[in-house]
């Protein structure tokens, strides 16, 4: 095949890419639709792939066909295995070695040294800087979801630390791309201190925070990705890229309200830092009320409307299965069942939409705050398991509270509310919860497994 | 592909995954990151093409270290995604699991 027939193979095929990958992320984006979304995209994936083997001058067999197929099984043997509950830092790391990726271009073209124009020169340097940071704060964000990193390095004077790395990576990035210092140890400590600013910036930031930052180098790595394609020249790249650039700086920013942060505050200022000492003061009086399954059974199988509230620690518990199983006994004898879920239900949002589903709830059953808000006035139990913050009326009444201000589900207004809860301790983030202690809320202390499960016997008894 | 068309696919691609995405509801923001995730997994060819044409020996090491961490972000995105969105079921279609 000629050089210019391959080309325009490859053009075409990209094309044809590029249209497959639009198409597929807005088939992503409704629930109706979603499955298929990633099988087109999928497909454009692999056309991509295929056709760029054709390019005229590819050399070096032997080196990328094993790096694929070991790149391809190691991931495709990983991603099968993870566990549902553990999908967010497996996004992380996937997301950090695309980064890394792109920051390989970059260093492979610059290595190369082959005289690149300053424009050329200052898209690979930016390319590979956001890759670079996006590969290493992605691993560390890993790392901490992972409980591999358990501390949030913290210490005095660190925002300046971290601008003065950044600072220097620039300073020394721009002596590369203007070609002034373009030699392999100029390009070697412009590398490094991309790295280690990726490291440096992420290390402070706490866990209940990841899944924003996550996100934000999701779309990092789209945008080094397109910079790397205009590198290239390469047309999939600069779509694909700024698509998913763009894509994940919205979605990032959907999340971060989501979760009641603001990310312009956020990255470089104590992010993550809920400064726990506030919550001594929210005056809570009242005693908790204890209750047992048996009498919660008859209480929810008489009941006309049944909203379950799901925390995280329903999943870790794994009793999405059980409390799914309850329910369909309940929706059996006629009770209208609907399970609300807090944007930060699960480790982010929509994570506990896919953690109810591994369960087979269906979707049309699971309703978001803005939708449910209102029903909890007519509900006559509202079912509490795992789930701690997100329904602490604390977050509309006391501005001493570090929650102040979040949006929580009202599951105060039910009729009833019961909470499943292993013990009297308070939540993730160290705030006693005022919803324990109302008069119209009894808790079921247990498991929730082993709760659901009893709950279970109770209402087959009735 | 002159700069300024590059400019150009650049804009427009910025309004296309901005509209794409503006108007999704919260329960699928883990699977679409996860599926954009995905997406920029196309790196993949520019890593080929990057390591096709190396020629010393830290070229190719370098080259083949982004190649395979390009075919990773790529397969475990695609992986990942699928798993999550192949359990979004609606009450119609559901077929009862056996748990």
């Amino acid at each position: 095949m000629s050089a210019a027939a391959a080309n325009l193979l490859i053009q075409a095929s990209y094309f044809v890419t590029a249209f497959l990958f639009i198409m597929g992320l807005k088939r992503m984006s409704s629930p109706v639709t979603a499955r298929s979304g990633i099988v087109w995209a999928g497909a454009g994936m692999l056309v991509a792939t295929l056709f760029t083997f054709l390019y005229p001058g590819l050399g070096n067999y032997g080196w990328i066909l094993p790096a694929i197929i070991l790149g391809t099984a190691l991931a495709w043997i990983s991603g099968r295995r993870v566990a549902m509950t553990d999908m967010p830092q497996m996004i992380a790391l996937y997301n950090g070695f695309g980064g890394g990726a792109a920051a390989a271009i970059a260093a492979v073209e610059l290595y190369r040294g082959e005289a690149m124009s300053p424009t050329m020169g200052a898209l690979a340097v930016i390319g590979g800087l956001i890759g670079a940071v996006s590969f290493s704060g992605s691993l560390v964000a890993f790392g901490k979801l992972q409980g591999l990193i358990k501390k949030s390095w913290r210490f005095g004077g660190q925002q300046l630390l971290n601008v003065l790395i950044l600072l220097a990576a620039l300073l020394v990035g721009t002596f590369v791309a203007t070609g002034h210092a373009a030699d392999p140890l100029h390009i070697s400590l412009f590398f490094v201190l991309a790295l280690l600013f990726g490291v440096s910036m992420t290390l402070p930031i706490g866990g209940a925070d990841m899944p924003v930052v996550i996100s934000m180098y999701n779309a990092f790595t789209g945008l080094a990705v397109a910079f790397e394609g205009f590198v290239m020249q390469n047309a999939a790249m600069i779509i694909a890229g700024t698509v998913v650039g763009s894509a994940g700086t919205l979605l990032t920013q959907l999340m971060a309200r989501a979760m009641n942060r603001s990310l312009g505050n956020g990255l470089f200022s104590g992010f993550g830092d809920t400064g726990g000492s506030a919550s001594e003061g929210a005056g809570v009086s009242g005693s908790m009320k204890p209750i047992e399954a048996a009498d919660v059974g008859v209480m929810m199988a008489f009941a006309q409307k049944v909203i379950v509230v799901p925390g995280y620690g329903m999943a870790v518990a794994q009793a999405q299965h059980k409390v799914w199983e309850l329910c369909q006994l309940l929706i059996d004898r006629g009770v209208l069942v609907r399970f609300a879920i807090h944007p930060v239900a699960g480790r982010m949002p929509g994570h506990m939409n896919v953690l109810l589903a591994e369960a087979g709830v269906p979707y049309d059953l699971i309703a978001d705050l803005d939708e449910i808000n209102a029903e909890f006035e007519t509900a006559d139990v509202a079912l509490i398991i795992g789930a701690n913050d997100v329904v602490n009326p604390v977050a509309r009444t006391d501005k001493s509270s570090p929650i102040y201000g979040m949006p929580i589900l009202n599951a105060d207004k039910a009729k009833n509310v019961i909470v499943i809860k292993r013990g009297q301790g308070a939540g993730f983030s160290g705030i006693e919860n005022a919803l324990f202690y109302l008069d119209n809320t009894r808790m079921l202390y247990g498991d929730g497994q082993a709760a659901a499960s009893q709950l279970i016997q109770a209402v087959k008894a009735v | 592909m002159t700069g300024i068309v590059a400019l150009y696919i650049f804009m427009l691609a910025a309004f296309t995954g901005y509209e794409v995405i503006a108007k999704v509801p919260v329960i699928l923001h883990t699977p679409l990151m996860s599926g954009s995730n995905f997406v920029h997994g196309i790196v993949l060819v520019g890593a080929m093409v990057a390591l096709g044409n190396s020629h010393t020996l830290l070229e190719k090491v370098i080259g083949a270290i982004g190649v395979f961490m390009a075919a990773g972000n790529a397969a475990g995105g695609y992986v990942v995604t699928e798993r999550m969105l192949e359990m979004f079921k609606s009450s119609g279609t559901k077929k009862r699991g056996a748990h």
